[in-house]
């Protein structure tokens, strides 16, 4: 059956139809397609690796923003707490100088009451003085009226003076 | 299965009155009104003349040139001179014999030889006009790459499709079976697949610019897998070289007598023989199958009407079947000769392992 028998004229002219097809086509065909598309493969793998790079990047800048944040509320906390500790130490400066302030005028006011006390009690003591003089010497006026009272008066006041005197002596 | 019982019903139909049918065909066949083998080996078969349809009982047909170096020397005419029978220069076309329907002359001593022939047939003709197409629908896909940035979209349209089924073939079938460095075997690997795609589509096209049974052609297919077969062992490395001149068997299978390096070699031809019968003969299957269904119409014209007119629904449906699964086909082949042609190719690539 010549359906299994290849023809010589065919053959040539496929060849010939077939070598001048791939030539075309392997020259200015398919090198431009496949070029072209892995091109533009290479470029979506270019965007697709940049874009996970950017969010890489994102995450990183987000990782940094918490950890700003974080030290911020460090730093604020011991700002905070510094502050407290100024205020407390000036708190407690001013009440130990308001506290010696205080000692210091009531010592002052002590002192002046003592003072004052003193000065009193030597007015009381020159008026208790004056007024027993004047009262002794009413006695004595009321007493020296007459001669016995002076002689016995003046007994007692021997007897007295013995007796004072032998206590002292004593 | 309705439909199924019916066709059964319609077939036994047909088969019940054998005698009168045999008869009549066999007068039909003598009247020359329906010759299916001459129709069906015709139209599968190469012929000088591009024969298009009859019209009121003449045959349309295109001319085509013949080029034929007979014993006188060149001769170069059109195939409408050797129509009927008729001599041109001495050549005609042989009627039966060894050399049917091929231009022939006669020797010194009376008997039929055949010159050297290399007349533009039919399938010739078909050849040129699937090549010119598709180096067009190439290079209109390559200039959209030439004309846009490719890097910056993507084509729509035809040459997003050809962009589809390049990259398809490229990815699929050659990155896969050759390995990394399958970029010098792209380009005739996706010629190859297009070529045969295009031819097979064109094929099945029934009237003129399609319609000739060029990939269903032993020729054309030899042609092809003979590119393969270049492509395998000229490029293969010397670890493949060593598979078939000393493969890694026991010395006495291939010291005195040879015989892995036989086997080896035979092995080496039947891969792309394999190719050249694979496609050649689901292609001329797919053709005979569809010319042998739409006869039946034909045949079936003198079987009375009743017959003939439910013959008719049952051939339209299963040709509309068959052109659907020649469809398939058509790619399936294209598809699995650039998928085996790469596997070949990338087997003779691989390195010891």
């Amino acid at each position: 059956m010549n359906l299994m028998l290849p023809d010589s004229g065919l053959i040539f002219w496929m060849t010939i139809i077939f070598a001048i097809v791939f030539f075309i086509l392997a020259k200015f065909g398919f090198p431009m397609i496949t070029g072209m598309v892995e091109k533009r493969a290479k470029r979506i793998d270019d965007a697709i690796s940049a874009a996970r790079k950017a969010e890489e990047a994102i995450a990183h800048l987000d990782q940094e923003k918490e950890r700003i944040i974080s030290e911020t509320r460090a730093e604020q906390a011991q700002m905070k707490k510094e502050a407290a500790q100024e205020r407390d130490r000036m708190i407690a400066e001013a009440q130990d100088q308001a506290r010696a302030e205080a000692q210091k005028i009531i010592e002052d006011a002590r002192q002046k009451i003592a003072e004052e006390r003193d000065a009193a009690l030597r007015e009381v003591r020159r008026e208790v003085a004056i007024l027993s003089l004047s009262i002794a010497e009413k006695i004595v006026r009321e007493n020296l009226s007459s001669d016995e009272k002076q002689k016995a008066l003046a007994d007692k006041m021997a007897d007295e003076a013995s007796d004072l005197y032998g206590v002292s002596k004593s | 299965m309705k439909l199924f019982k019916f066709i059964a019903v319609l077939l036994l139909m047909s088969l019940w009155q054998p005698v009168s049918a045999q008869e009549k065909l066999e007068d039909d066949v003598k009247d020359g009104s329906v010759d299916v083998a001459d129709m069906l080996f015709g139209h599968i078969g190469d012929s000088y003349g591009w024969h298009i349809t009859d019209w009121n009982g003449k045959h349309v047909t295109i001319p085509l040139p013949c080029i034929v170096r007979s014993s006188t020397g060149w001769h170069c005419f059109m195939s409408s001179e050797l129509e009927h029978g008729h001599r041109y220069e001495g050549l005609f076309i042989a009627q039966e014999g060894r050399y049917q329907d091929k231009i022939v002359e006669y020797g010194e001593n009376g008997e039929i030889i055949r010159p050297f022939d290399i007349s533009i047939t039919k399938n010739v003709a078909s050849l040129m006009f699937t090549a010119v197409l598709l180096v067009f629908l190439v290079l209109y896909t390559a200039r959209w790459y030439r004309r846009n940035d490719a890097s910056e979209k993507a084509p729509k349209g035809f040459a997003g499709l050809m962009e589809m089924m390049v990259m398809m073939v490229n990815d699929d079938l050659v990155k896969p079976s050759i390995g990394p460095d399958y970029r010098k075997y792209t380009p005739y690997l996706l010629t190859v697949f297009f070529f045969i795609f295009l031819s097979n589509l064109l094929g099945i096209v029934p009237f003129f610019p399609g319609g000739a049974n060029v990939t269903g052609n032993i020729a054309v297919t030899l042609v092809l897998a003979l590119c393969t077969f270049v492509a395998i062992n000229l490029f293969a490395n010397r670890h493949y070289w060593k598979e078939i001149l000393w493969p890694d068997v026991p010395v006495f299978l291939k010291f005195p007598i040879p015989l892995m390096q036989i086997i080896e070699i035979f092995g080496m031809i039947t891969k792309p023989f394999s190719l050249m019968v694979r496609l050649f003969a689901n292609i001329l299957a797919g053709h005979a199958m569809i010319l042998g269904l739409v006869s039946v119409i034909f045949v079936t014209a003198k079987l009375g009407p009743v017959i003939n007119g439910s013959m008719t629904v049952v051939t339209m449906l299963f040709g509309v079947f068959m052109d659907c699964l020649e469809l398939l086909v058509a790619f399936i082949q294209a598809y699995v000769f650039t998928m085996l042609s790469s596997v070949f190719i990338g087997m003779s690539r691989q390195e010891e392992h």
